[in-house]
This record gives structure tokens, sequence and C-alpha cells, in this order.
């Protein structure tokens, strides 16, 4: 079976973005970008999949600027068999992706697509579902651990109170969290071999799809800022301000 | 202006999220319906209608909306959607499964996570672990949203009297079913709804050490127990204990960080609680830049010590 990854670029994890003094967004020239952590968890299941023999084939997809080229690479560098483009300078919001997507599943027909539960830029945790939603399939959010049988998989998801499984029938959409796996690192020899992969590149229009945001960014501010607090020099002044100063306790 | 509001509960009783959720919904206005889907759900039906500000409460009550499947909620909800201006959910982990399949299927935007309401169609949502508060505007017929709970005070979860309505079940889609649930027992208040936390990290070496050191703490304090993610994803302690960009986002009027280093996805996760009090023997860590009382030291000496003192 085929397995579709979707993987966006977005602003490294351990960049503290700043805002614009206009308020237009963040900050993004000369910032490092790399892939969305949750679609490295995911690609490393789709690479794990493979090598169970479950899976045949991992296509990955970025949707974006033409430097979403290098975490496709990164993707086939990972272990992904060849790579899509969907190539757009325009802003694309969840509802817009899902449709790309769901253009790219009719072309391809995946059995599964396996997307981070969250972008860590917007934070939206929307696209996987909505996807489900437009193909008619089942989901599995926030998955933990992943087995798939004769046309099902069997999903451990991590909600609120714990820990829940769930059977769905393929195909499916499966979105990631944390704790599925530790994706690996591109190898140097990998690396190199990612460049040969097959990478298309299309547009939003070739796949008739109409990406109009539904949302308009009206203004992006820096949050309140927390006062400054003290250090306290043991633990029996720590319980007198506790009681007697912020009276919490 | 009419409102739908998807309500979590778990049979019974209404999860902490829904009163919030109603509070955004009086920011917006209009009137506000209250959905229960469940199986066997009358207790919580019961409760919906008590909810302060609601006028009407529509039961659904079939074996399929047992687990919360969205393949079968979001049709239903998309049956109900034309008849209101906006539907909400809380930005649990059961909200954010099924709202953007709800938003899909209607063809409309899904705002998640607002923490304000400018006007009915002009939320406030955070972005980057928080690091940014973005004003957006909907441009959609239906505005399809998830609430985050710190952002709005619960409105009381009685004194009302909402007329109870039940509706037709929708197809069961068959397409998923829930094999099972591990639920974390315990008899500490809901992180998400807890006046007071006790969290611990990396630090605190091994969940032996944490249940040893921290649950004393949390005991005399009656707080609820969290972790950030390098303790959870160590095993300390189950995965619904984490705070975070990507675990619960918490508020609550005390927040003892223990062992924490205070990384941005867990400032994102708590960083909006009234008294933040940090305990780490390096003081550099970035926790202490956002906690009101820092008390430098090693935890091992320094936790034991605060729980004999209060
Ligand atoms: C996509 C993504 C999402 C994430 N989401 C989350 C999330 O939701 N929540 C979250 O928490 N993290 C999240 N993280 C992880 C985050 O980046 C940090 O790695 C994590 O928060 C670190 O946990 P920690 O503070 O317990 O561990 P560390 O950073 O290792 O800090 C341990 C601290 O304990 C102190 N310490 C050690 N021994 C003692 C002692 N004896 N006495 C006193 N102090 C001591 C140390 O000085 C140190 O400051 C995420 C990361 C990514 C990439």
């Amino acid at each position: 079976m085929k397995i579709l990854v979707p993987v966006k670029r977005v602003v490294d994890y351990n960049v503290k973005v700043r805002v614009k003094a206009d308020q237009s967004g963040v900050e993004l020239a000369n910032i490092k970008m790399s892939m969305n952590p949750f679609d490295e968890i995911s690609v490393e299941e789709a690479i794990k999949l493979k090598e169970a023999g479950v899976a045949t084939e991992i296509i990955a997809v970025s949707i974006g600027v033409t430097q979403c080229q290098e975490t496709l690479r990164t993707a086939l560098a990972m272990g992904a068999d060849r790579a899509i483009l969907v190539e757009t300078s325009a802003e694309i919001q969840p509802l817009a992706v899902a449709k790309l997507l769901k253009a790219i599943c009719e072309k391809e027909s995946p059995q599964m697509v396996i997307l981070g539960k969250q972008a860590i830029d917007d934070d939206s945790n929307q696209t996987g579902q909505m996807l489900a939603a437009l193909l008619n399939w089942p989901q599995a959010t926030f998955a933990s651990k992943v087995t798939v049988t004769a046309g099902v998989a069997e999903v451990m998801r991590e909600i609120d109170g714990g820990m829940e499984t769930v059977e769905i029938k393929l195909p499916a959409i499966i979105t990631t969290d944390l704790r599925l796996n530790t994706p690996r690192y591109a190898t140097l020899p990998n690396i190199m071999k990612a460049k040969k992969k097959p990478m298309d590149v299309m547009t939003p229009e070739a796949l008739g799809v109409d990406v109009t945001p539904r949302l308009k960014t009206l203004k992006v501010v820096e949050p309140p800022k927390r006062k400054g607090g003290v250090m306290v020099a043991d633990v029996a002044a720590l319980v007198d301000k506790l009681k007697n100063e912020a009276k919490v306790i | 202006m009419t409102i739908l509001i998807l309500a979590e509960h778990d049979s019974q009783q209404l999860k902490p999220g829904v009163t919030n959720a109603v509070a955004a919904a009086q920011k917006i206005g209009g009137e506000i319906h209250l959905l229960v889907a469940g199986n066997g759900c009358s207790g919580a039906a019961s409760a919906a209608a008590q909810v302060a500000g609601v006028t009407k409460v529509l039961v659904v009550d079939a074996a399929h909306y047992a687990g919360g499947a969205p393949e079968n909620l979001a049709p239903l909800m998309v049956g109900l959607a034309s008849h209101y201006s906006h539907v909400l959910a809380s930005a649990s982990a059961y909200g954010k499964n099924v709202m953007p399949r709800v938003a899909a299927l209607l063809d409309v935007a899904q705002i998640s996570e607002i923490i304000s309401v400018e006007s009915p169609d002009t939320f406030v949502r955070p972005i980057y672990a928080g690091n940014a508060f973005a004003t957006v505007q909907s441009t959609d017929a239906i505005k399809v949203i998830t609430v985050r709970a710190t952002g709005f005070d619960a409105v009381a979860a009685t004194g009302g009297s909402a007329a109870i309505e039940n509706i037709a079940a929708g197809v069961d889609t068959e397409q998923s079913k829930v094999l099972r649930q591990e639920l974390s027992k315990s008899d500490r208040p809901e992180l998400v709804a807890a006046k007071r936390i006790v969290s611990g990290g990396r630090g605190m070496g091994d969940g032996d050490k944490y249940r040893q050191l921290l649950e004393p703490l949390a005991d005399k304090l009656g707080a609820a127990l969290g972790a950030s993610r390098a303790a959870v994803d160590a095993g300390f302690v189950p995965n619904d204990y984490q705070v975070g960009q990507t675990g619960k986002i918490v508020a609550p009027e005390l927040y003892i960080a223990v062992g924490i280093s205070g990384a941005i996805q867990h400032l994102a996760g708590m960083k909006d609680s009234k008294v933040i009090v940090a305990i780490n023997k390096d003081p550099e860590a970035p926790i202490f830049q956002v906690a009101d009382y820092g008390l430098v030291g090693d935890l091992f000496t320094l936790v034991p010590q605060l729980t004999a003192a209060i």
C-alpha cells in the first residue's frame, strides 16, 4: 500500500519568534526553518510501516514556497520514496491544505495519510481531521501507537484522561502525537541519494483547488508580558510570600 | 444569532471546559444551545440543562455516539448547523478531534483555541506556542470554533433551566470503533480545572521520586499533578499529565514547577497561571523568567521542606 505523508516547513522549534513592528505577522526573514516536528514523526512512522512490509511506497507532499523542496529532501533522505511539491507563495489555510491533499489522494490512491497532529507555527490542529472529512475516511488523531493488519489499523490515541485504542478501516487518516516514535536522522549517504529521488512540482490551479483564505488576519501582537518576579532565599521566605503577599495558600 | 455548543461529558457529568465555552458564547451574544451526544447520557443532559445561560439542550442518545466517534458526530452536527450562526466546542482532545471535521463538511474554516471574542466574527487566538496573538476575522457564514478554557471564566454550572429536546440519531458509519480506554484514575482535581497545580520535570529523576516528593505536596495543597514533556517521555507519569503547547493548557491560581527548565513549549501551557513558583538548581533556568517566586537549590531538599512548612 501507498502512504502519503504531508510535511510542512515551519520556523524551527528552538526559535523564539518576534512579532513584526507593523503587526502584520511574525518576523520570518533570516530565521531557521525546519520540518514541523510532528511531521518528522509521521515520516518515521511511514518508514517503519515500510520496513515492516506493510507499506510499499511513501510519498512526501509539501505545500508552499520553493524552499519547501528542502523539507521534502529531508523526508526523502529519511526514507520517503518520492515527493510532490504544490508550489505557491499564497497563504494556505488548513481547509485549503486539506483540499489540495484530497486532490492528490484522488490521483495517488494511498491507503493511508499520516499527518502531524498540529503545526507548531499556527498551532491549528485541523488538517488531518479536515482531510478525513473531505475524503469521507475514518480518522485516528493524536496517535501514540499504530498497528496495521489486513485492511484495518489499530491506533492508540492520547486523550485528555489517558489512552484510547480505536480500530479504523483503511483507507484512513492518522495524525501523530509526540510519543509515537523517535524520528531518525538522515545519514550523509542517504542525503546524497535523496537528491536523485523524483520530485514532482505542481500548482494549486493545476489541481483545480480554490485556496482563497477564509480567515483574515487583522493583526498579530505580542502577548502581554508577565511582571518580573523575585528570587526568595529559602522555603520559609517562599511560604511567607505565598501566604501574605500572593495570598494563594 | 443562535450558538450551538458540543458538550463533552462522561454520560453523567459535563467535562470542565463546557462552562468556559458557554462563557465565550455569551461574549459572542445570542441564544445558546448545548448538544449532548452519547449512549445513556441522560445524566449529562440534566447537568447541561442546569448550566447558566443555556436555553435548550439537544440530546441524541444512541450506541454509536458512545465513544464520541467523529465519523458519526460530524455528520450529525452538520445536519444541525444550518440553524446556527456559530458552532463551538471546548479545545479539549474531544473538541479538537471533531470540530475540524465539522468545518470541512460545511466548507468553512475552523478557528482553533480562541482566547477572546472581539465581535461575532472576530477572535483572538495564540500562535507560535503562545509567543504571538493573532486577531482573525472569519468570512464564513457559519463560524466553527474551539474555545481555550483559560481564556474565559466559566459560567455557573447550576441555576439554569433549559428545555431538553431529544433529537433523532444519525447513521452509524461504522468507520471506527473504540476497542478500549485506559483512563488515569485519581482522586485529585482534573488538571485543566484545578486551582493549584504541582508539576514535575526531568529533574525529578524517576517516577518513584516524582511520586514520593510531589504527591505529599499536592495532597497538602489539594492540588492536581502535572509534568513536562520530558517527565512524560521518560515514563515518570502518564501522558495526560503533560502541560504545554501540545499537552494541556492550564491557568491555575498557583503553579509550582519543580525541576522544570521552562522550554517555550512548556511555558505555552502554564504562563497564564496567576502565581508561578519555580524550584530549580540552575539559577539561569528560563522558568525563572516567568516565575513570581523563584527558589534556587536542590529540589530533593527543598520540596520536603516546603511540604512540611505548609
Ligand atoms: C514539537 C514539540 C512539542 C513540545 N511540547 C511540549 C509540551 O507540550 N510540554 C512540555 O513540557 N514540553 C514540550 N516539548 C519539549 C520541550 O522542548 C522541553 O524539551 C521539555 O519541556 C523539557 O522538560 P524539562 O524541563 O522537564 O526537562 P529539562 O529541560 O531537562 O529540565 C530539567 C530541569 O531540572 C533541573 N534540575 C535537575 N535536577 C535538579 C535538582 N536536583 N534540583 C532542582 N532542579 C533540578 C535542571 O536544572 C533543569 O532546569 C515539546 C517539544 C517539541 C519539539
